[in-house]
């Protein structure tokens, strides 16, 4: 069993900070598949939290397929984090790494890179959306 | 509207002598929301909460709680209503168990068990008169931390057993940023905003760019506040759509950044620096 904690100052919502809390302790091997989450109401009387977020977030991750709800049982963890994420576009990703070893040989730093690439994005998509 | 609201106004207005404190009042509330009423002291937040529990009579319009009026029909009403008003006002003369016994005697649906358990929870005597209890027992505003978890954590048990929709007025925005998922901004007596958090939070952005006019954005988008530094522009906006604008950076929001917003477009009206801009258009 995992125990939630709420970050006030994170800026992100509190439904979805439960969310990227089950598939971190899922990453972690702290919760297992089969794993029982905190009941509503557990997380409810531990966090004096809206019951309305944590039934949120326990929907979100079974939309993701990382939980389930068995109904007057609870929610339950399932096989593993199916994270397709890494297996995705290994060419794009490849090609970023690339541009990226040439944008810090340039002399650019973290920030910049980010504000760089943030730029272009928006360009390319406003270019390609409307006006 | 089919379904009936717990809390529903419809252009509620309370007119003190010639000054509206509340004016032309509309939002409703759904079954289950815990909505946040903030707004700056005077805004009509404890006018709002006295009219909906029937402990004043409007001047205009009308506010329903379970489609019913909280004055004509109070007898159906007020069982189904739980009141917390922030001076507290007990009988200061009554031991706390007197309080318990007007408390199971004016109302049907008293829970006796859980105001007993409550008050062995926070360590008060039964057979202590009220007024010489230590202070703060008001809802939130001066409880110490631990007190207000522990209140806001009560208050959504019960939403979670119970079911219950709640109106909660507080200046905390932290407090009310985790257990409200509803949001009704009052100023100057009238109401900025009303609606989902996450619709408020999905619909609002922030648009930071080199100083500019904000017209052209507000021809798209509802311009809720602006404000211009030497060479930058700040804007909040209530977006129709997507906002792909090469020229502003664009950032989400958070509730603190929402409800001031809508409070300065209610109270000042001006920017802050020094140079003066075109007017701008605000929806």
């Amino acid at each position: 069993m995992i125990e939630f904690r709420l970050d006030g100052r994170s800026g992100v919502p509190p439904y979805l900070q439960l969310v990227n809390q089950v598939k971190q302790a899922l990453r972690l091997g702290l919760l297992q598949p089969g794993d029982q989450l905190p009941t509503m109401r557990e997380v409810v009387a531990q966090l004096a939290i809206n019951p309305n977020t944590v039934l949120k977030a326990y929907r979100e991750l079974e939309h993701e397929g990382v939980a389930a709800g068995r109904p007057g049982q609870g929610t339950f963890v399932l096989d593993s984090l199916a994270l397709p994420a890494n297996a995705n576009h290994p060419g794009l990703r490849a090609d970023l790494t690339r541009w990226l070893d040439r944008a810090f040989a340039e002399g650019l730093d973290e920030e910049s890179v980010v504000a760089l690439f943030t730029d272009a994005l928006r360009e390319a998509v406003s270019e390609g959306v409307a006006s | 509207m089919t379904e009936t609201m717990p809390l529903e106004a419809d252009r509620l207005g309370k007119r003190y002598g010639s000054a509206w404190a509340l004016r032309d009042c509309s939002f409703a509330l759904p079954p289950g929301k815990v909505a946040a009423l903030v707004g700056p002291n005077g805004a009509g937040k404890t006018t709002l909460l006295q009219l909906v529990v029937g402990l004043t009579r409007p001047s205009a319009g009308t506010g329903h709680v379970f489609g019913r009026s909280p004055r004509a029909e109070a007898f159906e009403v007020l069982p189904r209503v739980g009141f917390v008003a922030q001076d507290h006002p007990l009988y200061r003369r009554f031991a706390v168990a007197d309080l318990l016994t007007m408390g199971r005697k004016l109302n049907p649906r008293w829970d006796d068990a859980f105001a007993r358990d409550r008050l062995a929870r926070l360590g008060i005597p039964l057979n202590k008169q009220a007024g010489k209890l230590s202070g703060g027992q008001q809802p939130l505003a001066s409880l110490d931390p631990l007190a207000r978890r522990d209140f806001l954590r009560t208050l959504m048990e019960a939403v979670a057993v119970a079911e219950s929709t709640v109106l909660l007025s507080s200046h905390i925005l932290a407090d009310l940023e985790r257990v409200c998922d509803f949001l009704i901004v009052l100023a100057g007596g009238r109401v900025q905003l009303a609606d989902d958090l996450d619709e408020v939070v999905r619909t609002h952005r922030l648009l930071v760019g080199p100083r500019a006019d904000p017209a052209g954005v507000a021809r798209v988008h509802n311009v809720i506040h602006a404000s211009h530094a030497a060479r930058q522009t700040t804007l909040l906006v209530r977006a129709n759509g997507h906002v792909y604008d090469a020229a502003w950076d664009v950032r989400d929001v958070d509730l603190e950044e929402v409800v001031l917003a809508y409070l300065g477009q209610a109270t000042d009206g001006h920017d802050y620096d020094d140079a003066p801009m075109p007017k701008e258009a605000t929806a």
